[in-house]
C-alpha cells in the first residue's frame, strides 16, 4: 500500500495551491481528483466541439504572494495588467462603465461621488487584506498567536481613524440597496455597483447581513474587485498551479473519486490515516486534507459514527444552496452589444437594484427569475484557443437560479430557461440567437452533481456574516483542523473563502507547516 | 378524544393503569410526570415504602419515554450517543447507560433494551425525540419510534414479586437473571418482563401492549394479595432510590440541553458516574471534554453520606469543618432511611474536600419551633442498600 506524508483530496485551486506549499516544505504529497481534469469550477472544459469554457470565468483576487510563492509565472501564468470594465448594460445604449480609473456614462455628480464612494472602500478592503491569508483565531482560543490575531484586527480597525472605523463598521452589515441609495441616483450604476456584493450569494439588495462585506472580500486583488484574465485564460491559472505542483515532486491523480476517508479508531480516538477509493483501493497518508465543501467531507467522507452530534448537525445547517446557474454559448460569430465597442470586458444586465431584488423574490420561492440578471463574459476575444476559428464563447452567470426549483430541475425547464435568457439577451445583443450553435446550461443542481460540490455553490458554504471568519465552516473546524485527528481542510469551505482566491488552500497548508 | 370536553388539551393524560389505580388512590393525591396524571402516593408514602421493601408494589411507569430504535445503524447511532459501550450488549439485555453534550454535561440518562440484533429499546425521563433526531443525522435507515403513549409499563419491585410472577404461571421466570429481558405468554399476548428496576431490591418492570394493561394489572392484584402487594407513588420511589443510590433528575442532576447558566449542569464524573463512560471506545458525544473533566478531576463529586443522628439533612450545606467556616458543597437528596437504620444523604462534594472532616449543617423543625445542628458525615462508596436477594438467581420463594 502507498504512503504518503500527507493526501489531499480534491483538485481545484485550492488543492493545488495546498498542495504546492506541502509539496514545496518537502513532503510527498498525493492529490487526488475525482474527474478526469484538475481545476474544480476553474476547469476548462469542452461543452460543445471545438468550445471551451470553466464554470469560473475570470480573476479578480488571486493572490499576489502564491503568484511570487511559488513562482508561477515561471510555470506560465501571465496575470494581465488591463483590469477588466464593469459595465452596466443599457437597452438604449446608455451605458454605465465601471473602470479602475472611475466612472463614465453617468453625470459628473456621479462620477465625483464614485471616487469618494471607491477611495473609503478601498481604504476599507485595506484594513481587511491581512485577514483573509491568515488563519482565524478560536473564539476559545488563547494561544499568544491567537490573542496576537485578536490584537491585531482590532488595532487595524483602530488604525482606520475614528471616521473610517465607524463607517466601516457600519458598512459592513448594510444591505448593498442602503449603501447604494446613499451614494448614487443611477438606478443602473447602483444595480451594476452592487452586483459583485450580491453574486453567488442567497442575498439580494435589500437583504441585511454582510453584501458590503463580500465586496470588500472581492476587493482583495490586486485590481481592487475588477477582474482579469491571464493570458490563455482561467486554465492557465491551474495549469501553472499543476506543472509548479509536479515541479516539487506532488504525485497527482485524477479521475479517483474518493469513497471514505479511512479512519482509524481505537482507544486514542479517532483519526485520519488515509482515502479509501471508489474502486476500494487504499490509500495511507500521515494526514488527509480535503478540498471538498465541508457537507461533503464530514458527511459523506468521514461519517456520523466519527464525528460528535452538534458537529455534525451544525455542518449539515450550514446554508449552501447554490443561486447561480452557469449559461456557455458556443458562438458562430462575434456578438455585438448596441453601444459597445471592445467586448472583452465584464457586462452586467441588472438595469435597476429592483431588477435583482425582483429576481430574488422569485428564486427564494423556488421560481425561476421572470427577469433574470446576467453577468457576461466573453472569455475566447483573451483566449482564441477556446473556440474554433471566427467562432466565440459567451460565459454567463445568471441570478438568481435555485438550487431547489419548485417542481425540480427537468431537461425541460432547462430549455425553458435557456429560452427566456436567450430573449434577454437578445435586447442587448440583437442578432444574438442567430449567432448560436449551442446553449450550455449548469443550473445548481447539474454543478452538484458534475463538479461535487454540495448545492453547486461557488463557496462551498455561502459566505454570510455567520458562516464567516473564525465561524468559517463553523467552530472546531475554523482552523483548518478538525474534530478528527490528522484531518484538515482546506477548500472554499474555510476561512476566507471562495473565489478564484487559494487562501483557504495556503492558510491550510501554513497550518500543517507550522 | 371527544372534543366537547372544555380544555380537552390541556387535560392530563391517563394512563392505560388509571381506572385501577384511581380506585385505590385514597388520598386523591396526583402528581404529573410528561403530561400523564400520576400518583404522588396513594395512601401513606411511607407505607408504600414499607411494602416495596418488604413485600411488593407496583409503580407506573407508563410515563417514562420509551423509544424503538430499529435498523442496521441503529446500534452504531445509539452507539456514538451514549458514554457507554454498547457493542458489547447482548441481545435480551439491558444496560444503564447516560448521554452527554459534546461538552461532556449529562443529558440525561436511562436504560437501553438490546431487543434484537438491530433492535433497541431505549428508556429515560423526560422527553428526548429531538436529541435522538439529531443523534440520527447521518446514519442511513434507522427508525426511531415513541411507543411511550403505546406501550404499558409497570414497575413491580420488592421482595414477593417473584412469587406472585411464578403463581401467575410465567414459564421460566425463575431463571430471568438481573437486567435480563424474557418474554412470557400471557392472556393469549406476549408479556416483556425485565429484570430491573428503580428501588436497588429485586424486582422486575413489565411491558405489555396497552390493551391488555388493566388484565395485567388485575392478575397482579388478584395473586399478588397475598403477597401485600400494593400501589406506590413518586414519594416512596424516592425513598427506595436514595437508599439504592440511584440518581434522580432535577435533584441530584439538571438535564443539560435545558440548564441556562454554564455548568449548572453536571458531567458523568461529577456524578461518580465514572464507571459508565468508557474511553476505549474512539468516538461518542462529549469524549474529549470528558477526558479532560477526568484529567482536571470533577470539580464536584457526588458522594453518599451517612450522617450522625436522625434528622434529615434536606436542602443542607456540608461544610469542611465543625465551626461552619469552610463551605465544601451541598446536599441533593436526604432522609432518614427505615431500611438501612441510618441517616443517609447525598450530596454534591468539591472534589479536593473529599478527603477531610465533612460537617452537614442540619434544620429542622420541631412543633414550629426551628433548630439547627452540625452533624459529622462519613463517606459511603457503596449502596446503603444493597440485599443480596437482589441479584439471587432463581430469586428467594415466598
Amino acid at each position: 500500500m502507498q504512503h504518503f506524508d500527507t493526501i489531499i483530496i480534491g483538485g481545484g485551486h485550492n488543492g493545488l495551491v495546498c498542495a504546492n506549499y506541502l509539496g514545496k516544505a518537502g513532503q510527498k504529497v498525493l492529490l487526488i481528483e475525482a474527474s478526469k481534469k484538475l481545476g474544480g469550477l476553474a476547469a476548462t472544459r469542452e461543452f460543445y466541439p471545438g468550445f471551451r469554457a470553466s464554470v469560473a470565468h475570470a480573476i479578480n483576487q488571486f493572490p499576489e504572494k502564491i503568484v511570487l510563492d511559488l513562482n508561477l509565472t515561471k510555470f506560465g501564468y501571465k496575470q494581465s495588467s488591463r483590469s477588466m470594465k464593469n459595465i452596466g448594460l443599457d437597452l438604449e445604449g446608455n451605458h454605465v462603465f465601471v473602470t479602475q480609473d472611475g466612472l463614465s456614462g453617468v453625470s459628473d455628480k456621479e462620477v465625483r461621488q464614485y471616487d469618494l464612494y471607491i477611495a473609503s472602500l478601498k481604504r476599507f478592503a485595506k484594513a481587511l487584506q491581512p485577514f483573509w491569508m491568515k488563519k482565524m483565531p478560536a473564539i476559545s482560543g488563547n494561544t499568544i498567536a491567537e490573542i496576537l490575531t485578536f490584537i491585531q484586527i482590532g488595532l487595524k480597525l483602530k488604525l482606520l481613524g475614528k471616521k473610517d472605523m465607524r463607517e466601516l463598521l457600519r458598512v459592513v452589515s448594510l444591505p448593498a440597496r442602503d449603501l447604494m441609495d446613499e451614494n448614487f441616483d443611477s438606478d443602473l450604476l447602483k444595480a451594476t455597483l452592487s452586483w459583485d456584493a450580491l453574486v453567488g450569494s442567497t442575498q439580494a439588495p435589500r437583504s441585511p447581513n454582510n453584501s458590503i462585506l463580500t465586496l470588500l472580500y472581492r476587493m482583495a486583488g490586486n485590481h481592487h474587485g475588477h477582474y482579469m484574465l491571464p493570458e490563455g485564460g482561467v486554465q492557465s491559472l491551474i495549469d501553472a498551479l499543476t506543472d509548479a505542483a509536479k515541479s516539487v515532486g506532488v504525485e497527482i491523480r485524477c479521475d479517483s473519486p474518493v469513497k471514505k476517508i479511512s479512519i482509524k479508531a481505537d482507544k486514542n480516538g479517532v483519526k485520519a490515516e488515509g482515502v479509501i477509493l471508489d474502486g476500494g483501493e487504499e490509500i495511507r497518508g500521515d494526514r488527509v486534507i480535503s478540498a471538498l465543501d465541508p457537507k461533503q467531507t464530514f458527511i459523506n467522507l468521514v461519517g456520523a459514527e466519527h464525528l460528535e452530534i452538534e458537529f455534525l448537525n451544525r455542518i449539515n445547517r450550514l446554508r449552501t444552496d447554490g443561486y447561480v446557474a452557469k449559461l456557455h454559448l458556443a458562438l458562430s460569430d462575434i456578438p455585438s452589444f448596441t453601444g459597445i465597442e471592445t467586448l472583452d470586458d465584464r457586462f452586467i444586465i441588472a438595469p435597476t437594484m429592483d431588477t435583482i431584488e425582483f429576481a430574488w423574490d422569485d428564486a427564494k420561492y423556488g421560481q425561476c427569475p421572470e427577469n433574470p440578471v446576467i453577468e457576461i463574459v466573453i472569455p475566447s476575444l483573451n483566449n482564441p484557443a477556446l473556440s474554433p476559428e471566427g467562432g466565440h464563447v459567451l460565459s454567463a452567470n445568471i441570478m438568481y437560479i435555485p438550487y431547489r426549483k419548485k417542481g425540480g430541475w427537468s431537461e425541460e425547464s432547462k430549455a425553458h430557461l435557456v429560452k427566456k435568457l436567450l430573449n434577454t439577451l437578445n435586447q442587448y445583443s440583437p442578432g444574438l440567437s442567430e449567432k448560436v450553435i449551442h446553449a450550455e446550461l449548469l443550473t445548481p443542481v447539474d454543478l452538484e452533481k458534475d463538479w461535487r460540490v454540495t448545492g453547486g455553490h461557488w463557496h462551498h458554504t455561502e459566505l454570510a456574516l455567520d458562516q464567516m471568519l473564525m465561524m468559517r465552516p463553523t467552530y472546531e473546524a475554523a482552523q483548518y483542523q478538525t474534530p478528527v485527528d490528522d484531518l484538515y481542510i482546506c477548500g472554499a469551505g474555510c476561512h476566507p473563502g471562495g473565489g478564484l482566491m487559494g487562501a483557504a488552500g495556503f492558510n491550510a497548508a501554513k497550518v500543517i507547516l507550522t | 378524544m371527544t372534543t366537547d370536553i372544555k380544555f380537552a388539551d390541556e387535560r392530563l393524560k391517563l394512563s392505560p393503569f388509571h381506572d385501577r389505580q384511581a380506585a385505590l388512590n385514597l388520598r386523591d393525591s396526583w402528581s404529573v410526570w410528561n403530561g400523564y396524571k400520576f400518583a404522588e402516593y396513594y395512601y401513606d408514602s411511607e407505607y408504600e415504602y414499607f411494602c416495596v421493601r418488604n413485600t411488593c408494589g407496583t409503580y407506573d411507569i407508563c410515563p417514562m419515554q420509551k423509544y424503538l430504535i430499529e435498523g442496521d445503524a441503529a446500534e452504531a447511532m445509539l452507539n456514538r450517543m451514549v458514554t457507554r459501550d454498547i457493542t458489547k450488549l447482548k441481545e435480551n439485555r439491558v444496560t444503564y447507560v447516560c448521554w452527554c453534550t459534546n461538552e461532556g454535561r449529562m443529558i440525561d440518562d436511562g436504560t437501553i433494551f438490546k431487543l434484537g440484533p438491530k433492535k433497541f429499546m431505549l428508556t429515560c425521563g423526560s422527553p428526548s425525540l429531538a436529541w435522538l433526531r439529531k443523534a440520527n443525522f447521518g446514519f442511513d435507515a434507522v427508525e426511531i419510534k415513541d411507543v411511550t403513549d403505546t406501550l404499558a409499563a409497570l414497575s413491580f419491585q420488592g421482595p414477593t414479586t417473584f412469587s406472585v410472577l411464578k403463581e401467575m404461571g410465567l414459564e421460566g421466570i425463575e431463571d430471568l437473571k438481573p437486567f435480563q429481558i424474557g418474554y412470557y405468554d400471557f392472556a393469549g399476548t406476549e408479556l416483556m418482563i425485565s429484570r430491573t428496576g428503580f428501588t436497588g431490591d429485586l424486582g422486575y418492570e413489565l411491558w405489555i401492549e396497552n390493551d391488555n394493561a388493566l388484565e395485567l394489572w388485575d392478575t397482579l392484584y388478584e395473586i399478588g394479595e397475598n403477597y401485600g402487594i400494593q400501589p406506590y407513588g413518586e414519594a416512596a420511589t424516592n425513598m427506595a432510590r436514595l437508599e439504592a443510590g440511584f440518581i434522580m433528575p432535577y435533584m441530584e442532576f439538571n438535564e443539560a440541553l435545558k440548564t441556562v447558566h454554564y455548568q449548572h449542569d453536571q458531567t458523568p464524573f461529577e456524578l461518580n458516574l465514572g464507571w459508565l463512560v468508557d474511553f476505549n471506545k474512539p468516538l461518542f458525544n462529549g469524549r474529549k471534554a470528558l477526558l479532560l473533566d477526568k484529567k482536571n478531576g470533577p470539580k464536584y463529586t457526588l458522594t453518599k453520606l451517612d450522617i450522625e443522628g436522625n434528622k434529615p439533612a434536606e436542602g443542607s450545606y456540608i461544610y469542611g469543618d465543625k465551626k461552619c467556616s469552610l463551605e465544601i458543597g451541598y446536599v441533593t437528596s436526604a432522609m432518614w432511611s427505615p431500611a438501612v437504620k441510618a441517616n443517609i444523604a447525598m450530596a454534591m462534594i468539591k472534589t479536593e474536600h473529599l478527603h477531610g472532616e465533612i460537617w452537614a449543617e442540619i434544620y429542622y423543625e420541631k412543633e414550629l419551633r426551628q433548630y439547627d445542628k452540625v452533624a459529622r458525615c462519613s463517606i459511603k462508596e457503596k449502596p446503603f442498600w444493597a440485599p443480596t436477594r437482589a441479584r439471587m438467581t432463581p430469586p428467594e420463594h415466598y
